[in-house]
């Protein structure tokens, strides 16, 4: 191919295409039965079919998601074993049990999400079918825990002792709860939830930028953009924290991301900027005191930096613009929401503005990106470890010859994927339109299209 | 009974539960497409849909179980397979791939469309054909295990008489299993037309079935005359499920009791498989690695059982709702509902 073959940096770029596809999936499978869950008891509350219908519609285009989502879940799964089998070898012994419950939360989603799917109108009360959403939110929900623990190991490995190359004295429930646990899982479902709440605004933003003003896809825009604003706020207070948890645990890490090279007290954050031939930053905007706060909530705190660790220990310098692309787009995501909100309470004329619909739609992207964005900085930042400070990449990965025609046939496979996945959703929703499928189930209203 | 057996039995048991949910699954996407070029029955892909739709999610976990627990029950396994099988490994999660996604897209798109019939009926046969290349490698002879490189030779796989044996037989189990249990459920759901059709099928794959299944006697006999042996030790269970396989033709053709019948095909690939399972014992890859050597510590094996355990608590009484509304339920099946 186009580079000399190494296994483990083929491993790496496969094992970093599978799981930025899956995530995709990922995040909308785990945000999206809550909305769904939001939507139906809104209609049922307010005795509104309108509620009801989004819901259906949402599930609709969920049960595609989650197709792929699995599918992929199951890639990325088998995967692991296959490009680095070193690592699992390892991580078997310490770690398999979140990996094992995670499944347990699986299968308790897709049972019930199977019957929801298909009970609609087969229950007298609403409120049961209603019911029949909690597991597949919970299950989603803890799925996204367990994997994420395992994650959170990675970076923080603790729970056994690693006596010459002998592993012993395993605590499974240890390794799981590690320092990184609360931070990570915390902040990982919240963006999921905020990165969903933002999707399905984009619809209905969408929609009224072409022109459709039913008040249907304003009840959407509404209800999602008060989702989207509360998790915004949760996304941005847990980052925060999980700033403080790197500043303690991984302080190379945080240093990496913030091109920090040298210890001080009254740290400035360094925002941009671009890095010149004798490693001094140009360009950039300094916000005084701001990395002392961001690390440990105090103008005057020493942040540690990259000078006290040996390079071959330290992460490539990149993931600093995607630590702060991902920051961007977090404020980003809480001031547009925040504005719709206000519009919404004191200025109604300018709550469906032309600039405001754009700014939410343009969010759905962003706020897919800034997943990405933190999930290549998490995990490039932790480099050179594949378990932090105990074993290094390269020694996780395969010996095996064929992993570079492997990548092209996954490239191949995605491509193919998203390609129909984009198609078969945009079919959906076009061939049924909402006022068409309104219209059918007798639920219009002629005062309701303005 | 030692924490390695109750491990292994464990995995063995839900891999016995993909076997069976997942032929089904796979010989029902096969029959679909199949009717549907040949223009058959067009009421006979509706039952499908009907029986498929709710529960195809749960037929790929019970796969997502077997790899997750054996990484958990058996670290070791992870260094020898996962090194060895990143090529056919890969292959099959292509094929798991398109059979999920594609069926997602007929059933729940906007219209059904013959080439995604095509793509998941198709790479549902592929799939079993791929994932029995574990089972071949772990009889031995096919890897190579030296310096601490474990490498796979394709050559002896691809020209092995117990490969292809293996192969035959899984495919011609996924359309026979399937069909029986189509059969059963046709007539519950009262379609006349559908249910003449899989009995034909039914008792039209019946014959292939136990002929690759002799096959593959003579075959391991020739490859691994001790795990042979050791067969031949429990040969009662093989017999056993002769006479399960023989049983359930006999209702079948006799339009009797359809229901027993479905359930005498599971027992007669219950005794087969875990008569195979038993007798490649103390083996996990032969002569490598045994479920001795490749065992997890005592705290984590304990804790997976733990786990298990309280899994399995959750998630039985959610299967018989699943079941009681949708495959136990006379008005669904019917399509009243
Ligand atoms: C919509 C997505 C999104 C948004 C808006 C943000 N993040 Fe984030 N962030 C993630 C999505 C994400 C993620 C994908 O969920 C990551 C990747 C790995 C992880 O644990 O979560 C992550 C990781 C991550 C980490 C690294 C944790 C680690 O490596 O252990 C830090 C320090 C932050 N984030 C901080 C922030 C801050 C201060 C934000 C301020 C607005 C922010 N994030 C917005
Ligand atoms: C349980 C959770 C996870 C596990 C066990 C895991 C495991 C791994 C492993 C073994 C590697 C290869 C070693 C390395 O280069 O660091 C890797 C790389 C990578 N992973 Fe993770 N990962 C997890 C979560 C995620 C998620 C959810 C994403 C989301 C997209 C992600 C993104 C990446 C990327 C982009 C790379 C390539 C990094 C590089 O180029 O070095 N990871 N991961
Ligand atoms: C934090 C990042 C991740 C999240 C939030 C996540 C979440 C999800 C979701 C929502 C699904 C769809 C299944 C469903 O809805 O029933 C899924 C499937 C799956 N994911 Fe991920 N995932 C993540 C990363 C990973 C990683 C790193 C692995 C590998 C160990 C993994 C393994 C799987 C598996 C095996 C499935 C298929 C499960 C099944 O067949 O039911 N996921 N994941």
């Amino acid at each position: 191919m186009f580079m000399e073959y190494d296994a483990a940096t083929f491993s790496r770029m496969l094992t970093g295409l599978t799981l930025g596809f899956h995530i995709i999936f990922a995040t909308i499978g785990v945000g999206v039965p809550l909305m769904i869950a939001f939507a139906e008891w809104m209609g049922i509350r307010k005795n509104d079919e309108h509620y009801r219908l989004l819901a259906r519609r949402w599930a609709r285009g969920f049960v595609v998601t989650v197709a792929v989502g699995v599918v992929t879940g199951t890639a990325i799964g088998l995967q692991l074993n296959l490009l680095w089998p070193n690592f699992m070898q390892l991580a078997g012994q310490t770690i398999s049990l979140p990996l094992f419950m995670e499944v347990f939360a699986f299968f308790f989603e897709a049972i019930f999400l199977g019957i929801y799917l298909y009970t609609w109108d087969r229950f007298k009360s609403r409120m049961r079918h209603l019911l029949l959403m909690i597991p597949v939110v919970l299950g989603a929900s803890f799925s996204a825990f367990f994997i994420t623990t395992v994650n959170a190991f990675m970076n923080a490995p603790q729970g056994f002792e690693l006596v010459d190359g002998v592993i012993t004295d395993i605590h499974p429930i240890a390794a799981m709860f590690n320092p990184a646990t609360p931070t990570k899982t915390a902040h990982v479902i919240v963006t999921c939830y905020l990165t969903s709440a933002f999707v399905l605004g984009m619809i209905g933003a969408v929609k009224m930028l072409k022109g459709d003003h039913h008040v249907y896809h304003k009840k959407a825009l509404r209800l999602t953009m008060m989702a989207a604003f509360i998790f915004s706020i949760g996304t941005v207070v847990i980052g925060d924290l999980s700033g403080k948890y790197l500043a303690e645990y991984q302080p190379e890490k945080l240093a990496a991301a913030e091109w920090h090279f040298e210890t001080e007290e009254e740290a400035p954050l360094v925002v941009g900027g671009m890095l010149n031939e004798d490693g001094k930053v140009n360009y950039a905007l300094e916000i005084p005191y701001a990395l002392s706060i961001l690390a440990h909530g105090d103008p005057s705190a020493e942040v540690i930096g990259l000078e006290e660790f040996p390079e071959e220990d330290t992460a490539p310098l990149i993931v600093h613009y995607f630590f702060d692309s991902m920051v961007f787009i977090g404020m980003y995501l809480a001031l547009v929401s925040l504005l719709y909100l206000l519009f919404s309470w004191k200025k109604k004329d300018w709550m469906h503005h032309k600039v405001l619909l754009w700014a939410i739609a343009a969010g759905g992207p962003l706020s897919i990106l800034a997943i990405e964005f933190g999930w290549v900085f998490a995990e490039i930042g932790r480099q050179p470890w594949i378990l932090y400070g105990i074993m290094r990449t390269p020694e996780g990965a395969t010996t095996s010859e064929h992993v570079d025609a492997m990548l092209l046939l996954f490239i191949g496979l995605y491509a193919l994927l998203g390609t129909s996945s984009a198609i078969v959703l945009r079919k959906m929703f076009n061939n049924n339109p909402v006022a068409h499928e309104l219209e059918h189930r007798g639920i219009e209203d002629r005062r309701d299209r303005s | 009974m030692n924490y390695e057996i109750l491990g292994i039995a464990v995995l063995w048991f839900f891999l016995y539960g993909y076997l069976i949910v997942a032929s089904v699954d796979f010989g029902a996407g096969f029959f679909h497409y199949y009717n549907k070029v040949s223009h058959k029955n067009y009421q006979v892909n509706k039952l499908i849909q009907r029986y498929l739709s709710p529960v195809w999610e749960v037929t790929n976990v019970f796969l997502v179980f077997f790899f997750v627990g054996i990484i958990g029950f058996f670290p070791d396994t992870a260094y020898y397979y996962g090194t060895a099988l990143l090529v056919p490994g890969s292959i099959s999660i292509v094929l798991i791939a398109i059979r999920g996604s594609y069926y997602a897209f007929n059933t729940y798109g906007s219209k059904d469309s013959r080439i995604y019939s095509f793509l998941y009926g198709m790479s549902g046969l592929l799939i079993p054909a791929s994932f029995t290349i574990v089972l071949t490698i772990s009889e031995g002879g096919y890897l190579d295990v030296s310096d601490g490189l474990v490498t796979l030779l394709l050559g002896e796989l691809f020209t092995s008489m117990y490969s292809w044996s293996v192969v035959v037989l899984a495919v011609v189990s996924v359309l026979f299993i399937s069909a029986s249990f189509l059969t059963y459920y046709a007539f519950k759901a009262g379609d006349v037309a559908s249910y003449w059709l899989f009995r034909r099928y039914t008792l039209f794959w019946s014959g292939p079935t136990i002929l690759a299944s002799v096959l593959i006697f003579f075959a391991i006999r020739r490859h691994n005359p001790q795990h042979f042996s050791s067969m031949l030790d429990i040969s009662w269970m093989f017999l056993l499920s002769l006479l399960f396989f023989l049983g359930a033709v006999f209702l079948i053709y006799r339009k009797r009791q359809l229901g027993l019948a479905f359930v005498l095909v599971m027992l007669q690939f219950f005794s087969a498989w875990f008569g195979y399972g038993a007798s490649h014992l103390p083996y996990l890859l032969y002569p490598h690695l045994t479920i001795y050597d490749g065992f997890v510590n005592e705290t984590m094996a304990l804790a997976l059982i733990a786990a298990f355990i309280a899994g399995l608590l959750l998630l039985i009484p959610s299967l018989i709702l699943l079941m009681r509304l949708f495959l136990f339920d006379a008005d669904y099946v019917r399509g009243n509902r």
